[in-house]
């Protein structure tokens, strides 16, 4: 039996350990860590509620919308509010540029070399050797859809930019809507950028996608996990709020279950804080302590019903019941690419829906009092803010990441995390680079920035200037 | 090749429409094919980061990622974009610490994480043993040629040491002993930073301002160069995010905040925060997020005291100087009667229902001819009063004449 450990695995966002135990050519056992720890929930203490939005999406600058979505719905609850039909579709057109832009992104910057020989210089050298299976000429043309790629994901970005102002980081979302106003000249920009991309997916992420399918079928079956998928929905509608992606839970490839927020919970057992109890995200103490014993990540261990779960296009696309190939590394890859078509197609039925020069939003105050919850499917899954108002300011937030589901280490009962899980019985060809060990890996888009769970301390003494 | 004042007025005047990057490429080319410039080796850390100035300059690539690779910088570690994972990847850093000792450059993103002696965040690895950012960037800087800090985390800390600052979020220059090139913003436009990268490869060390930010980006505030500026002098101001008028009075930083995104723009020009109606929320500032905070609010009701000194990333006094700048120009606002009642008021269309009946109409017409009669009467007033400053005006030249001895002082 060897021991080996990966640090850092590189192309993922922010730092990632990972150690693995081969044996005969076959992954044994697996353990995850992160470890950056930053503690944002706590900084949201004593802030004023309507900053939320602002200051939550500064914890990720490749989803930073989708934590922005989420602290809006948060405060539509404790405020009691709605947005206006232009200004919820205006959202879910951010959202959608920005999950796009996401997944061409993981596809083109992140997952591809796994697969495809790289230019020979620095970054893309020094690289593994071995099994890169297609041929020259195919390399070559995967190699030419890359440049494709950034710019394409960069149009996307373009497109966010049209109603969020700025991107990385929009900054336009309120809780009633957004401030940019729904013109005509930025509707037809967004709608030409939208017909660009979509064409695009259609013709060449797909097909790339397809290509790499073909070539690594082994793909299918290496990471696959148990089945347990979870997703809360995303793209509310306007006035129903019945969304596009509706929410739900799945036990082992099973049936669609209504998702109940109160089963889940957080094991620390093995992360960086303090004791050892689980916690509800509504409630609970912890404070950070890097020497505790056993502890390997500053990830937590959320679990549903006490199990673990996997979120993202895969979990959607099985929840929708529109895929059930299988649960493998291929199978991540390709429902992210169809569901960049997918969300393509829905922001152009969107677009349509618009009424131009309608109000895109509603001005509001804030509350003294008031509790609110907001769940929204990001990019890479499940995406959950709670937060409670008190005497006008934030009281406590708490906030549950995609990434803290999939890459979460082992529970209070020694089960293992989703990726965890996903790694054994991997095979390795070579224990040195152990290519295989990293492509189950990226096939999660894996977001450190995000998933360091943060903590929850007692309320820190505020003076008001 | 541009010489730099072009290179500088090239990088000041940016086309709606263009990235810089599109300009930039070609001058590099040239000078590569003189053979002027080599590409520079470069080490980029990722600390106590969201990524978002990786995302940001792959947003600025035009055409490709790969062009700004291949013609400008030889990027030797990423984890980002490394293909290599481990020690493969590690065996980078230091083959260039040993190769290039003195000639490369450091570039970090994300703030140095200094709680529990820097182990809130580990990088890498070496021979079995976790290295962490604190150490690594201590390590790396002091053999470096420039060491670079983009976005507001690693400049001056940023969001991730917001109050209480939990991992205890430092910037770069606070740990390193040496110059620390600032290019900040959450996240750094992408043309700030690419604009930097070619002004260090072509020209050297940029003019930097007492922040070491370079001063061709960060030389004059977004209310200087503001689109809603007009609105602010005529005293027209939003009641709300989204609303025609200066965003001053809904919580706009651009007047303490030192940046050229009114210029520029974001995202190859399409839009910026205050053109959409959001304000400014001086993400480029030292002091962001905490001196900036409320977003939502002019003047800022900030929790973090300074009793509990809780910025010493930057040093209270930076905060007090951040309060303190906001405050001042809303007390001068005051006075020099820019704000007046407008602040108070707010702007609202003059509301005008039709009269419904004659006898409304009628006492409308009223109020109107005594409004036209109370003008009248105002500048009759003020004619007279011309009238006798004309008339002093007079006597006073006459005087001056009849004694002409005080003109040079005899």
């Amino acid at each position: 039996m060897t021991k080996k450990t990966i640090f850092p695995v590189s192309r993922v966002h922010e730092p990632l350990r990972v150690d693995v135990e081969i044996q005969n050519g076959q992954v044994v056992d697996a353990t995850v860590g992160a470890t950056l720890f930053r503690g944002f929930e706590n900084m949201m203490i004593g802030r004023d509620p309507r900053d939320a939005a602002l200051l939550t999406q500064r914890i990720c600058g490749i989803c930073s919308s989708a934590h922005a979505i989420a602290a809006a719905l948060a405060l539509q609850q404790a405020f009691n509010l709605q947005p206006t039909p232009n200004g919820q579709h205006l959202m879910n057109l951010i959202f959608a540029a920005d999950i796009i832009q996401n997944h061409i992104r993981h596809f083109y910057v992140l997952a591809i070399y796994d697969y495809v020989k790289g230019p020979n210089m620095p970054p893309y050298t020094p690289r593994p050797e071995g099994d890169y299976r297609l041929p020259e000429k195919r390399n070559a043309e995967l190699l030419s859809h890359v440049k494709e790629g950034l710019l394409k994901a960069m149009r996307a970005h373009e497109m966010l930019a049209l109603f969020g102002a700025k991107i990385p980081m929009q900054q336009t979302i309120l809780v009633t809507g957004v401030t940019e106003q729904a013109t005509v000249d930025r509707i037809s920009a967004y709608a030409s950028i939208l017909h660009e991309l979509m064409e695009w997916v259609e013709k060449v992420y797909l097909y790339d996608v397809a290509v790499l399918a073909d070539y690594y079928k082994d793909y299918y079956t290496i990471g696959s996990s148990k089945g347990n998928m979870i997703s809360h929905g995303m793209f509310p509608q306007p006035i129903t709020g019945r969304r596009e992606y509706s929410s739900g839970v799945m036990f082992a490839k099973g049936e669609v279950q209504p998702l109940d927020i109160n089963k889940i919970s957080e094991d620390i057992k093995y992360s960086w804080y303090q004791g050892d109890t689980m916690q509800r995200p509504q409630e609970g103490t912890t404070i950070p302590d890097r020497n505790k014993a056993d502890a390997y990540s500053w990830v937590k261990a959320p679990r549903y019903a006490g199990y673990a779960f996997e979120g993202g296009p895969l979990a959607r696309a099985w929840l929708s019941g529109k895929y059930q190939r299988g649960t493998g590394v291929m199978d991540r890859i390709i429902t992210r690419a169809q569901e960049t078509l997918k969300i393509c197609q829905l922001a152009e039925e969107w677009l349509a829906q618009l009424s131009p020069g309608g109000p895109t939003h509603t001005p509001y105050t804030s509350v003294m009092q008031g509790e609110g919850i907001g769940l929204t499917d990001a990019m890479r899954g499940g995406l959950g803010h709670w937060l409670r108002i008190k005497d006008g300011k934030i009281d406590h937030y708490q906030i549950i990441t995609p990434t803290t589901w999939t890459f979460s280490p082992r529970d209070n009962q020694g089960q293992r995390g989703p990726v965890e899980e996903a790694l054994l019985g991997t095979p390795v060809a070579n224990t040195e680079d152990l290519v295989e060990v990293g492509r189950v890996i990226r096939s999660f888009d894996p977001c450190f920035t995000c998933a360091v769970h943060m903590i929850d301390a007692p309320e820190i003494p505020t003076m008001i200037i | 090749m541009l010489s730099r004042r072009e290179f500088i007025q090239l990088c000041m005047s940016a086309t709606v429409g263009m990235s810089l990057t599109e300009y930039l490429i070609p001058v590099m080319r040239s000078a590569f094919a003189q053979n002027k410039i080599t590409k520079a080796p470069v080490i980029w850390l990722e600390l106590g980061s969201c990524t978002g100035e990786s995302v940001s300059l792959q947003n600025a690539i035009n055409p490709s990622l790969e062009q700004l690779l291949s013609e400008s910088l030889d990027i030797r570690y990423h984890w980002l974009i490394n293909v290599a994972s481990g020690d493969a990847a590690t065996q980078a850093i230091e083959n260039t610490l040993k190769e290039e000792a003195g000639n490369f450059w450091l570039i970090v993103e994300g703030s140095v994480m200094t709680a529990d002696n820097g182990r809130y965040n580990e990088i890498f690895m070496r021979n079995g043993q976790m290295v962490t950012g604190l150490a690594a960037v201590k390590e790396i800087a002091a053999k470096a040629k420039y060491v670079i800090a983009v976005g507001d985390c690693a400049a001056f800390g940023g969001p991730a040491a917001t109050y209480p600052n939990p991992g205890g979020a430092k910037g770069v220059w606070e740990v390193v002993n040496k110059q620390v090139i600032n290019v900040p913003g959450c996240p750094s436009h992408p043309d700030w930073m690419s604009g930097t990268f070619t002004h260090l490869l072509l020209y050297g060390l940029p003019q930097l301002d007492s922040y070491n930010r370079p001063l061709l980006f960060f030389g004059k505030t977004i209310h200087d160069l503001c689109q809603r500026r007009q609105q602010f002098e005529d005293g027209i101001f939003a009641d709300f995010p989204g609303d025609i008028g200066c965003l001053y009075r809904v919580g706009c930083k651009g007047p303490v905040t030192h940046a050229d995104c009114p210029l520029r723009q974001w995202n190859h020009s399409v839009n910026w925060p205050v053109k959409a109606g959001a304000p400014c929320l001086g993400c480029a500032s030292p002091h962001f997020p905490d001196g900036m905070m409320p977003f939502y609010n002019h003047l800022p009701d900030i929790p973090t005291s300074f009793a509990t000194l809780n910025i010493k990333k930057i040093s209270s006094g930076l905060v007090a100087f951040g309060i303190g700048g906001v405050g001042t120009h809303f007390a001068v606002a005051v006075l020099k009667k820019r704000i007046h009642k407008h602040y108070i008021k707010g702007t609202k269309p003059l509301e005008t229902l039709p009269p419904e009946t004659l006898e409304q109409a009628k006492q409308e017409l009223n109020e109107l001819t005594k409004q036209k009669n109370a003008l009248l009467s105002i500048t009759t007033k003020s004619d007279v009063k011309q009238a006798l400053r004309h008339r002093k005006w007079w006597r006073r030249k006459l005087a001056e004449f009849l004694n002409p001895k005080d003109k040079d002082g005899e």
